[in-house]
């Protein structure tokens, strides 16, 4: 019905009836999906739902145990990832999967560089036609620059010329944005016109639905492993999709909150790094939700792990309850009652290979033991408690934490902290990566620890969620403080005017 | 009611203890204890001689007692690979001390504070320096014995007190030697250490996510020095019962020695990676690797033939469940 739909062509990618069963899971009932040349397929679902399954079995990672992928028409198995990219299938992952110690030309061509007629990689052929890629995407670094002295969004592109390179069909980007910036993503957005206009089939995945409204044509929804329902953007809107994904309506509403705060808890004064951020200071209240906001590298995260005594070297003066405390590792932090729920969950969070409940008791292991031994039953009891509490969803307490999905992940490493019973509780990034349901379930419970008198500091990219949330927001930049901004003057224009340093002039602009 | 899916709440425990025992690495190594103790019994008439068997023990007391401290080593993902050569540096520093009439007492202590200040030195350079421990300790392990070389050259420490021969050749009752009773005592320290307490409780999680373990607030690098301080300790241990077992000190003392206790400690499920593992399982080694040398020695096999022997003992060992689980998924497919 709307003009921009017209596909006459025949799907380049179309899976039908797949399958996928892990001991225990159906990860994958019955799924289909197809996707289209020259259109953007926006993939959608809940965490859980199977969006990871697919793009592995779309690119060789799984085998599927029943159903059939067809590409152009013809059927064909994909047992390994160079099955999938010599039927022109790739893909740009969460974490891009590249080459640190390798330059970026290498990076592109890895796998099928030109070879000289001796058989030898042919280096200069190489880093010319990595030129010619590279400058059709706009990529503004040399092909000769080691890939870890680039940026997250340079990677990116890296990983696009390396897509170009192999002459895709098929481009799978997982949640592309997650770790960029507003000009990125706007760049990103261009670079995806630019693959449309020539042919390429791209499958979307994101959490963002501004994302998908912006930049999808098409979209196919699975929840739980099976498939829901398909169809334009142009003849669905935000409330129907969200139906689709959750099987229930999600009011977006943010929790209503008293702002009854009280004294004064922390206290933090003239923090500094060598490079990270520059003279940090600020006060945080009783039952207060204070909001870190910034574009990302503004130094938010870096300053919060200094607070929590890892970011090294760094100076400042920190005071709970007046007294000042001296910081110098987590477990002085912990003992001083700041507790610290990292935005990388996998490596800084739980301790995967640890049972839950041992996650649970790691940092509180003295209050349930007996004079240094373990006391299991002591453990459990208190494992058991803010399990509960956070409604965890596990077949058993003594299950590896590795097993859970990445929404329990996250509630386990909040019980562990809630379960030393702090003071002042950091939540870097807590609802990243995380579905809607799951979301809601967040920031419900982060209003009620603040009602419960425990001070929060929520450092969030997330504009909805930092207004919705936040009594107090700070804004950072270049690793400092440039504004605080708490009730009217609290919207996303001013928060985007500080945290990117420009007028509401230069902003009316862009 | 009894509907229990209406029950939300998350039981403890998944599978029962039993099961969990039956299942484990463990189990699988006692069985291959009791098959090779059965299959020597038959093949040589000297085995089942209670005499013979305690001489047997000395294949391995003085290994395991370094093992269950490198056992802890390693599953905090870390190792020490001159332990053999603190041994070498502890034996000349206690040969001279006796030089100059230093009595069992005095002997011991100086063996236990070489023991200690070498662990403390491979401590200094991985925890505070923040080098990996195969490199520091690849670099200690000639360092140590090189000044053992040094002070002897090619000479021997002999004239130890008559007293101090109560370690190595010592019998508590019947046919049970000293080294039995301090490795048996030294298992159950460190097994309860591991297994009971919230240092092993560290231990284990530093294992498996050093960063996870630090964000949790666990201090790393204080869990880290206390476990090479231990290793150089037990490797002091060592020292002392090895010399007043041969009487005689020379650089080459225990030559070798640090890859069949890490030997060891990967035959009794110790994850090399780091992360898991369990005394029980290195104590079940040590007897495996103390039957298999034995055996073998009565039968007359040459050390080079029985060294290889104990490698495809190791590789079959760890290869064998693997291979298990791979014949399992084909039958299903």
């Amino acid at each position: 019905m709307a003009e921009r739909a017209a596909p006459v062509d025949a799907p380049v990618v179309s899976m039908d009836a797949i399958t996928k069963t892990f001991p225990g899971v159906k990860a994958l009932d019955q799924v289909k999906l197809d996707l289209y040349p020259g259109q953007v397929t926006a993939l959608v679902g809940e965490n859980g739902a199977g969006k990871s399954t697919t793009v592995k079995i779309l690119t060789g990672i799984y085998a599927p145990d029943g159903g059939t992928i067809r590409i152009g028409g013809a059927p064909v198995t994909l047992n390994t990832p160079n099955d999938a990219s010599r039927v022109g299938i790739t893909a740009i992952h969460q974490e891009t999967v590249l080459f640190d110690e390798l330059s970026v030309a290498e990076n592109i061509f890895i796998g099928h560089a030109p070879r000289t007629r001796w058989g030898l990689i042919d280096r200069a052929e190489m880093h010319r036609a990595a030129k010619v890629l590279l400058d059709e995407i706009g990529a503004p670094f040399a092909t000769h620059a080691l890939l870890r002295d680039l940026g997250i969004a340079s990677k990116h592109l890296v990983a696009i010329a390396r897509a170009l390179s192999v002459d895709a069909r098929v481009v799978i980007m997982d949640e592309p944005t997650a770790a960029l910036s507003h000009k990125e993503i706007e760049e990103l957005y261009e670079l995806i016109e630019t693959l449309k206009s020539q042919g390429k089939a791209i499958l979307f995945i994101s959490h963002k639905f501004d994302e998908i409204f912006r930049i999808a044509d098409r979209y196919t929804v699975f929840r739980d492993g099976a498939f829901v329902g398909e169809g334009l953007i142009a003849d669905i809107d935000e409330d129907a999709l969200v139906r689709m994904m959750v099987g229930r309506a999600v009011d977006h509403i943010f929790p209503d909150r008293e702002q009854a705060v009280g004294e004064d808890i922390l206290q933090v004064a003239g923090y500094d790094h060598p490079t990270e951020f520059a003279d940090i200071g600020f006060t945080l209240k009783r039952g207060e939700i204070l909001g870190f906001y910034g574009l990302v590298g503004a130094g938010r995260s870096e300053f919060m792990q200094a607070l929590f005594g890892i970011t090294r070297p760094s100076k400042g003066v920190t005071l709970i309850n007046g007294d000042i405390k001296v910081i110098r590792s987590p477990a002085d932090a912990v003992a001083a009652g700041i507790v610290y729920v990292p935005e990388d969950r996998g490596k800084q969070g739980a301790v995967i290979g640890l049972p839950i409940f041992q996650n649970i008791t790691l940092p509180s292991l003295k209050r349930t033991s007996k004079s240094g031994f373990l006391q299991l039953a002591e453990e459990f009891k208190l494992a058991r408690e803010y399990a509960e509490r956070l409604d965890l969803r596990a077949a058993a307490l003594d299950q590896d934490v590795g097993n859970l999905s990445g929404g329990n992940q996250q509630k386990v490493v909040i019980a562990k902290w809630l379960a030393t019973q702090p003071q002042v509780i950091i939540l870097d990034e807590p609802t990243k990566g995380i579905d809607i349901g799951s979301k809601a379930a967040v920031h419900e419970f982060m209003a009620e620890l603040a009602s419960q008198g425990l001070s929060v500091i929520m450092v969030s990219s997330e504009i909805p969620e930092v207004i919705g949330m936040s009594d107090r927001v700070i804004v950072m930049r270049d690793g400092r403080i440039v504004a605080e901004v708490a009730g009217d003057e609290l919207t996303p224009e001013t928060l985007v005017r500080h945290a990117a340093g420009i007028t509401a002039a230069q902003l009316q602009e862009a | 009611m009894t509907d229990i899916s209406t029950d939300r709440s998350v039981p403890d425990r998944l599978n029962s203890r039993t099961y969990r025992t039956l299942r484990s690495w463990e189990a699988l190594l006692l069985a291959v204890a009791i098959a090779i103790f059965v299959v020597n019994s038959f093949a040589s008439p000297y085995f089942l001689n209670a005499w013979n068997l305690s001489d047997a023990t000395f294949n391995f007391t003085e290994k395991a007692m370094i093992a269950f401290a490198m056992a802890l080593l390693i599953i905090a993902g870390e190792i020490d690979l001159s332990v053999a050569s603190i041994i070498a540096l502890a034996s000349t520093a206690m040969g001279l001390a006796a030089q100059y009439g230093a009595g069992t007492p005095e002997l011991v202590l100086i063996g236990l504070t070489v023991g200690l200040l070498c662990g403390a030195f491979n401590a200094v350079f991985v925890t505070v320096l923040g080098l990996p421990s195969i490199v520091v300790t690849i670099g200690t392990m000639s360092l140590f014995r090189g000044i053992s070389f040094i002070i002897l050259g090619d000479d021997a420490f002999r004239g130890y007190p008559a007293s101090f021969a109560w370690f190595g050749q010592g019998y508590i009752y019947w046919v049970f030697t000293v080294e039995m009773l301090l490795f048996v005592i030294i298992a159950v320290i460190y097994g309860v250490l591991l297994h009971k307490t919230n240092f092993g409780r560290a231990v284990y999680a530093i294992g498996n996510n050093p960063t996870g373990a630090l964000f949790s607030g666990i201090r790393v690098q204080r869990v880290k020095f206390i476990l090479f301080l231990l290793t150089g300790l037990m490797s002091g241990v060592a020292a002392i019962c090895l010399t007043s077992r041969l009487g005689s000190t020379r650089p080459s003392i225990a030559m070798g020695m640090e890859l069949e206790v890490v030997t060891m400690v990967v035959l009794g499920g110790v994850n090399i990676l780091g992360g898991s593992g369990s005394i029980p399982g290195v104590v079940i080694a040590a007897f495996v690797m103390g039957l298999v040398t034995f055996g073998l020695g009565l039968l007359n096999v040459p050390g080079i033939v029985m060294s290889i022997f104990i490698g495809l003992l190791l590789i079959g060992v760890i290869a064998l469940p693997r291979l298990w689980a791979m014949i399992a998924a084909r039958n299903k497919a």
